[in-house]
């Protein structure tokens, strides 16, 4: 159960930590009209198509104590970074960096232009903007964006392995720790675990697909 | 006074581009900017807007400048207090009517902010709505929203994009009538894009006539309207009769010149315009303006009486519409009445009769 508690832990802290990175990000990718914005699109998606393997091993090294994101955290606070849980975080930011970017981009890319040419002409700059009419209008993506990133980071196992290592309370995450029990053949207690994973992936997922198919929403769609 | 000077060059996909190049003054009170889709109508409201920058230009009301390349100066869109009501309206469908009416106004104290909303929610006539959002609400409550919300701002300008389509005559009345109430206390210049004919006499005061980017013609909705010099501009504006013909002699001393209907034997005589005897030219008329008899009329002051065939009688709401052969084929609308009563049909032999300035030349 320890393992299952930080899961959630660091699910919930990356997820809260990509809303609030993701959204400027995923503004400027929605709004900007810069000629060379594919290629930030395409860094955005990299975690998509990279094995967690490729990602956890660069983001260890970065971390390392010989690596520049390891000195800078070694000289702010005293301690290394890999293997801790704020590396775990950190590396986990990295890798469901899209699933929170997109589903974001995609609802800010769907508010209907004239909204926000009503808007500016209507007195409003950008900052009202983007919180009285894009946000609220973008809710089952803000919805969607947090919910996969929060499964994505409960499920990850590679990333975690790399960059975490196996520290039970630190960096023994669920999925390390059904690996552990099948390795020991403890498959009773892998079945456990196992089952509590997939029944939370499966509530998660369900409230994702509800949203939007506005089984759920805050106000009547034209 | 809203004065605009524009250039500017959208460019699509392909080869093709569109080059919006006018100059417009808009004095307080209703003015039209009619044209066909594509003429460039929106494209001028969003330069004024401010929400697209012309390639160059100067736009002011009065002697404030929005807009002017020579001196770069391009005030952004949220500090011209220009309202614009858009064709689709973009009422935004989370708020209700009320917060929607009071998105304008955020610097205002909160008393006052209410009391603005109530006194223009009342002018409008939509104040038992205040709590409605938009997706729960008929059409036309939805267009008297979007005035409002644009108007309790006091702008200087008001710009409206075809705010009134797919309403029935008398609901457009209606609104119409209370936009000008509340614009007779302002006095702002009104700049009310349509493509409609019928919105044009019902509100027209001036009219400016767009074409592929340009002014093709301004004024009175009587001079515009009524002597089109465009081909498109003449099929907007409702003349089904559009002909192609050739001058056959020039009557100076008249007023008037005689041409032959396409390649027909078929004469009439039409306000003089300039151009020599043997060349082609387009001539447009109205169906309505068009008499139908069914024995040679005499004794008439109109100059022009065509013999032909009705080809066919198609009913369009109270309205036929008969096509008659004479050499040409031209429209012409009677009523169900006269039908019954002339014993219109397919075949029938009729007399047409075209006075000469019901005539109109096109370029």
């Amino acid at each position: 159960m320890e393992a299952l508690w930080l899961s959630m832990k660091l699910a919930g802290c990356v997820a809260a930590i990509l809303l609030v990175i993701g959204m400027p990000v995923a503004y400027w990718l929605a709004y900007s009209n810069w000629r060379l914005k594919f290629l930030l699109e395409s860094v955005v998606a990299l975690p998509l198509v990279l094995p967690p393997t490729v990602l956890g091993f660069y983001a260890l090294v970065a971390m390392g104590p010989r690596g520049p994101l390891g000195k800078l955290w070694f000289a702010l606070f005293g301690h290394g970074l890999a293997f801790t849980f704020g590396g775990l975080i950190l590396a986990s930011v990295l890798y469901s960096f899209p699933f929170a970017v997109q589903p974001l981009i995609a609802s800010f890319e769907g508010v209907d232009r004239r909204l926000l040419d009503a808007s500016a002409v209507l007195g409003a700059g950008g900052a009202r903007t983007f919180w009285r009419v894009i946000l609220p209008l973008s809710l089952p993506g803000v919805v969607t964006a947090a919910v996969l990133s929060f499964a994505h980071t409960l499920g990850e196992f590679g990333v975690v392995l790399m960059v975490g290592g196996n520290l039970a309370g630190v960096t023994r995450t669920v999925s390390i720790d059904i690996y552990d029990h099948v390795q020991s053949l403890e498959y009773g207690e892998a079945n456990r675990m196992a089952l509590v994973l997939l029944a939370i992936s499966f509530a998660v997922l369900s409230v994702v697909y509800a949203v939007n198919r506005r089984v759920w929403t805050p106000w009547t769609a034209k | 006074m809203l004065t605009a000077q524009i250039r500017k060059e959208r460019r699509s996909a392909g080869t093709s581009s569109f080059v919006l190049d006018v100059s417009v003054e808009v004095s307080p009170g209703i003015t039209i900017l009619f044209g066909t889709s594509g003429a460039g109508k929106s494209t001028l409201l969003d330069c004024v807007a401010g929400l697209t920058r012309p390639d160059e230009g100067r736009i002011a009301v009065a002697a404030d400048i929005l807009f002017d390349s020579a001196r770069k100066i391009n005030v952004p869109a949220l500090k011209r207090r220009t309202a614009y009501v858009f064709q689709t309206l973009a009422l935004f469908p989370h708020l209700s009517a009320e917060e929607n009416v009071a998105y304008g106004l955020k610097d205002l104290r909160q008393e006052e902010r209410r009391e603005r909303v109530e006194a223009i929610l009342k002018a409008f006539r939509v104040e038992k709505l205040r709590k409605q959002r938009p997706g729960e609400i008929s059409g036309g409550e939805r267009q008297r929203i979007a005035l409002a919300r644009s108007l309790v701002t006091e702008p200087r300008v008001l710009l409206l994009d075809e705010p009134l389509t797919g309403l029935d005559a008398e609901l457009k009345a209606a609104i119409v009538d209370d936009l000008r109430a509340w614009n007779t206390a302002k006095g702002i210049p009104i700049l009310y894009v349509t493509h409609s004919r019928e919105e044009v006499d019902a509100l027209g005061e001036r009219v400016i006539a767009l074409d592929n980017g340009r002014v093709v013609s301004a004024g009175r909705p009587m001079e515009v309207l009524n002597a089109p010099r465009r081909k498109r501009l003449a099929q907007a504006a409702g003349f089904e009769n559009l002909l192609s013909a050739t001058v056959l002699d020039l009557r100076e001393a008249d007023g008037v010149m005689r041409v032959r209907l396409g390649e027909s034997d078929c004469e009439i005589e039409v306000p003089l315009a300039y151009a020599a005897a043997g060349s082609r030219v387009q001539v447009a008329a109205r169906a309505g303006d068009i008499l139908l008899a069914t024995e040679r009329p005499h004794g008439l002051s109109a100059r022009n009486v065509i013999e032909g065939l009705i080809v066919s009688l198609e009913q369009r709401g109270t309205m036929i519409i008969a096509r008659v052969d004479c050499g040409v084929t031209l429209v012409v609308h009677v009523t169900p009445g006269a039908v019954r009563a002339l014993e219109l049909t397919a075949g029938r032999r009729v007399w047409l009769v075209l006075k000469t300035h019901s005539c109109h030349f096109v370029d």
